[in-house]
């Protein structure tokens, strides 16, 4: 198998997930926890979708919600998510069984506590693999063996039976992916594959991320907190803050034409290193919400400089430049107001030179 | 504008009242974690409720004399074996001529009935208890003290200072508990204890509270050691070591407040543990030595009467549950209080 | 290798150390020492002529660490006897032996079993009623003195009602029924602790487990509820209740089972050493105390290694 063919079934461009006004809420000690409120997106075959948003966007929870990972007795759920025709937020455990694995998978943050301490890394694999099909040992011990090889493990035949520990973190990540893809997943849950890495091995990682995107043609849903990752693999992005996506487009135009304040920020924020040092690091002043007590109206209203009366209403997730229905933003400042406002000049973005973005 | 250079007033030090002031309500109080766990303990009724059963429970008992003089008119010493007492009017011998004593009943002398040498088994529980106590309490005390100290020691200088007290807690541990101590109660109960200038009484309460409390150290001595273990790696350690702190300064200003929530914790176990060793050290004769009373030798007391006088051994017992699931209860309460994990647990 | 060879030299070495401190306890503190020892042989009534013949015959007035080589020396010998009574320590002891077996591994299996259910149901039923009932069961368990338990078992369900033999212990290889029907309440009120304990434990770990990164993982595979629980989280859950275990069944071979056995009546190796300490009789105090802590340190050492078998991390590196 070496290169296979892409997930059964499913077309290049086809949408696989669509989720609608997806709410989590958790009760804590400190009162209700609104994580994620009212959040939509769309994912296709093939193409990556990067969620980006600092601690406590509610973007972990988004995609681990998605999975059935975030049940438990104080959580609330509300909306829907569908996965080809299985919705999953209300889904039963058993429907949830069936796609986990099979047909969405994730990988984690941190693969140092990702993996059970005390199985081999061959059985844990394998045991993904059998759970979906039922496969002799034999057949079961040769796809992991090749699936460890994909990823890029050395001498994967003599590795099956290591434990965790002898892996380092690197290596570590590369098994979680490699698990992930064990039953040709067709929507890849990515949750902050590099976070815990040296900076080295994310650029490996991400490549290796991108070149199975291309195998299998799955859809993956990147989270992440660094705009830098997302440069260069992402298709398109969602913003989120506080719990709600302030801002969806295509890499380009998230990057180039920016709409939302807080956007602005996070572009800005990114030090180049190839211009001159600024005086001070830039940052968006002020701190995030605390979930259990936000703003009304728009969460981003306290630290944003633009705003002004109309922003204690909720304002909705539309587009709002012309000829780019694709392109939603959540802020009320008007368009041409918007460019004039927002400071970030090409070339002082974290990308290199470009045209000036399409004219409103 | 949203990508200006930060300046001094964007980096305030007080990140709740900088938020809350542009949202123009009022600061949040942050609370140091003493604080919040205090509060959380508060919360936790039934956890209240039981300090409060145990420290009721310690006050009757260091009211024993007040009893003793005021409502059972005698001492827990004095013996009364062939003297009699109203009881519905009709005069009843306290210890009837072929030895069984009268039970427990609503009355102000012998309330808990009487013994077979006529003394007052409730003046004698509470007299007791204040002597199963203050040993529970003083040994708990010394197990505490050295341990957190040989805890200390061992975990933060490590090499031979860490091997000589490890083994040694080793060794004191591989003794069988429960013999050790009995056999060192049995041994210094009758001749005392001299070592140099200490000189105690065989029949001392500090016997008991120095074997007891010697006991446990290695249980109690083992965690603290390694939670210093860890603490060594922390980076405030190597701040205050970059400072110029000496190591005792660095043991006791900084890592022994980290330490603080295990001691309490654990603290409260140990006392429990030691009121059930003492009653058990009590009750084989190696512990608190007669005629001083104790909850554990009222219970060897009763014994060869179980069948024909059971309020002598069961009594003092449930004085001891009482106390023991006391404590247990308020240290589980402790730790949910003192645990910063969250509750919440997705399954 | 290296590390057996060590671990060896170190349970050499510590049931050496307690012998010889159970020594001096008993040399050393008044009340033992070779006056009295002489006395005790000779009888309360002897003259000094002859508590200073038994002092020569028995070698009392011989330097302490002399005493103290001849006295290891009958140990692996078997030659110890008696101060009091003159009987052979070593017969005494073996003939105490099953009695005290028979308490403490039934007990253990009980304990063990009992434990690790309760404590499993307590963390999958976390927060309900099951779980909050079999709490409460649990922390009275731990409140309960072992010998009190005992004897309100032996009033109650001996006396009251005559469910129970009242104490007393019968050869398994008489009377294999009978045998069991002796020891049920004394398994019961040994084992009412430790099943309180351990199912606290299990149910803190299985939780903590619980909630670690890699059960998400599992879940994430699309693995069973079930499968999850016992192939992820107890298989780390369980790992430090062996070792728990290890050390308490030492502990309650080696005398934990003292006041149980004196309750009960069950002449066993514990009782034979609270008698012995009451009466201050060196040699079976010495026998018996040797023969506790070596179950100990074989018990400790024996968790070890099964700790490095359970767990990788500790084998391989």
């Amino acid at each position: 198998m070496s290169t296979p063919a892409p997930a059964t079934g499913i077309a290049k461009g086809e949408r696989l997930l669509r989720v609608e006004d997806l709410e989590v809420a958790f009760t804590t000690e400190e009162g209700v926890v609104q994580a994620v409120d009212g959040v939509s997106f769309e994912l296709s075959a093939g193409e990556v979708l990067a969620v980006v948003g600092e601690s406590g966007s509610g973007k972990s929870v988004t995609a681990m919600t998605l999975m059935g990972l975030t049940r438990s007795s104080n959580a609330r759920f509300s909306g829907t998510a569908h996965y080809t025709d299985q919705e999953l937020v209300n889904a039963s455990e058993d429907e949830l069984r069936r796609v986990r694995g099979a047909e969405i998978a994730m990988i984690f943050q941190d693969p140092m506590t990702s993996l059970n301490p005390v199985l081999k890394i061959g059985d844990q694999i394998a045991e993904q693999i059998q759970e979906h099909q039922a496969l002799p040992d034999a057949q079961a011990r040769e796809l992991t063996i090749e699936l460890l090889e994909r990823v890029g493990i050395p001498r994967a035949r003599d590795r099956l039976d290591s434990y965790p520990f002898e892996f380092s973190g690197g290596m570590r990540q590369r098994v979680m992916i490699a698990l992930a893809l064990s039953c040709d997943p067709s929507v890849l849950i990515a949750d902050e594959p590099t976070t815990a890495l040296d900076v080295t091995i994310q650029a490996q990682i991400l490549q290796r991320i991108h070149e199975l995107r291309e195998e299998t043609g799955a859809g993956v849903i990147l989270v992440t907190h660094d705009l830098g990752v997302v440069a260069d693999i992402a298709d398109r992005i969602a913003v989120m803050y506080a719990g709600r996506i302030i801002e969806e487009g295509t890499l380009d135009q998230i990057f180039y034409d920016p709409q939302h304040p807080y956007t602005w920020g996070l572009l800005g924020s990114i030090t180049r290193v190839d211009k001159p040092r600024p005086e001070r690091l830039p940052a968006i002043r002020g701190l995030p919400p605390s979930l259990a007590n936000r703003p009304e109206g728009c969460h981003f209203r306290p630290r944003c400089p633009h705003e002004f009366p109309k922003c204690t209403e909720v304002p909705p997730l539309e587009s709002r430049v012309e000829g780019e229905p694709n392109h939603r933003d959540r802020c009320w400042l008007p368009v041409d107001e918007k460019r004039e406002k927002r400071e970030v000049r090409p070339g002082e973005i974290g990308l290199p030179d470009k045209e000036e973005a399409p004219a409103a | 504008m949203a990508t200006q250079p930060a300046t001094e007033s964007d980096f305030s030090l007080d990140p709740a009242a900088a938020v809350a002031a542009q949202e123009g309500g009022a600061p949040v109080e942050g609370m140091g974690p003493w604080e919040l766990a205090w509060r959380r303990l508060k919360r936790n009724r039934v956890a209240m409720a039981s300090l409060a059963v145990f420290f009721v429970l310690v006050g009757c008992c260091l009211a024993a004399p007040l009893y003793a003089e005021h409502v059972a008119g005698r001492g827990p010493t004095s013996t009364n074996a062939t003297g009699t007492i109203q009881v519905d009017g009709k005069k009843t011998f306290v210890v009837t001529p072929d030895g069984t004593p009268i039970g427990p009943g609503f009355r102000k002398e012998y309330f808990l009935g009487a013994d077979s040498l006529g003394r007052d088994v409730m003046v004698r529980l509470l007299y007791g208890g204040r002597n199963s106590l203050f040993v529970g309490f003083m040994a708990a005390l010394i197990t505490a003290i050295l341990a957190v100290a040989t805890g200390l020691a061992a975990g933060y200088f490590g090499g031979w200072t860490d091997r000589i007290i490890s083994n040694g807690n080793d060794i004191l541990w591989s003794f069988p508990v429960l013999l050790f101590a009995i056999a060192l109660g049995t041994a210094l109960a009758l001749g005392g204890l001299n070592i140099g200038p200490i000189s105690v009484q065989g029949d001392s309460l500090w016997i008991p509270i120095i074997i007891i409390g010697v006991v446990y150290i290695p249980y109690f001595g083992r965690p603290i050691r390694g939670q210093v273990l860890s603490l060594r790696e922390k980076e405030f350690v190597d701040a205050a070591v970059a400072q110029g702190m000496g190591s005792t300064r660095i043991m006791f200003s900084e890592i022994l407040p980290n330490l603080m929530s295990t001691i309490l914790v654990f603290g409260t176990l140990i006392i429990a543990n030691n009121i059930l060793l003492e009653a058990a050290l009590s009750f084989l004769g190696a512990g608190i030595q007669p005629p001083e009373p104790s909850w554990g030798g009222l219970i060897s007391d009763g014994v060869n009467q179980i069948y024909t006088s059971p309020h002598l051994s069961l009594v003092p017992g449930v004085a001891i549950v009482i106390a023991v699931l006391s404590l247990n209860v308020f240290g589980d309460g402790l730790r949910d209080a003192l645990d910063p994990r969250a509750k919440v647990r997705l399954r | 290798m290296r590390f057996t060879v060590r671990r060896l030299l170190n349970m050499l070495f510590v049931l050496w150390a307690v012998s010889v401190l159970t020594f001096l306890i008993f040399m050393v503190m008044p009340g033992g020492g070779d006056e009295q020892a002489a006395l005790r042989i000779a009888g309360r009534n002897a003259n000094e002529a002859q508590v200073q013949t038994v002092k020569k015959e028995w070698g009392l007035d011989d330097p302490i660490y002399a005493q103290y080589a001849d006295m290891m020396k009958k140990v692996f010998t078997g030659d110890l006897i008696s101060y009091v009574n003159q009987v052979n320590v070593r017969e005494e002891i073996v003939r105490g032996i099953p009695r005290t077996a028979s308490l403490v591994i039934g007990a253990g299996i009980i304990w063990l079993f009992f434990g690790v259910v309760f404590g499993v149901l307590s963390a999958v039923y976390a927060g309900r009623f099951t779980d909050r009932a079999l709490n409460v069961l649990a922390l009275v368990g731990i409140s309960l003195p072992v010998f009190w338990v005992g004897l309100v078992l032996l009033y109650y369900l001996t006396d009251r009602i005559a469910l129970f033999p009242p104490g007393g212990y019968t050869e398994l290889g008489d009377d294999p029924v009978d045998w069991a029907y002796h020891l049920i309440l004394p398994w019961f009120a040994l084992s009412i602790l430790f099943i309180g304990f351990y199912s606290r434990v299990l149910r803190s770990n299985v939780l903590d487990i619980s909630s670690e990164d890699y059960v998400r993982t599992a879940r994430a595979k699309g693995l069973s509820e079930r499968r999850i629980l016992i192939r992820h989280t107890l298989r780390n859950a369980l790992i430090p209740i062996v070792t728990l275990f290890g050390l308490d069944f030492g502990a309650a071979l080696g005398g934990g089972a003292i006041l149980t056995e004196s309750v009960f009546g069950l002449q066993g190796v514990g009782q034979y050493a609270a008698e012995s300490i009451g009466r201050l009789d060196l040699p079976p105090i010495m026998g018996v105390v040797l023969f506790g802590a070596f179950f100990i340190v074989l018990l400790n050492a024996i968790v070890d290694i099964l700790y490095a078998f359970l767990d990788p991390r500790i084998r391989l590196q």
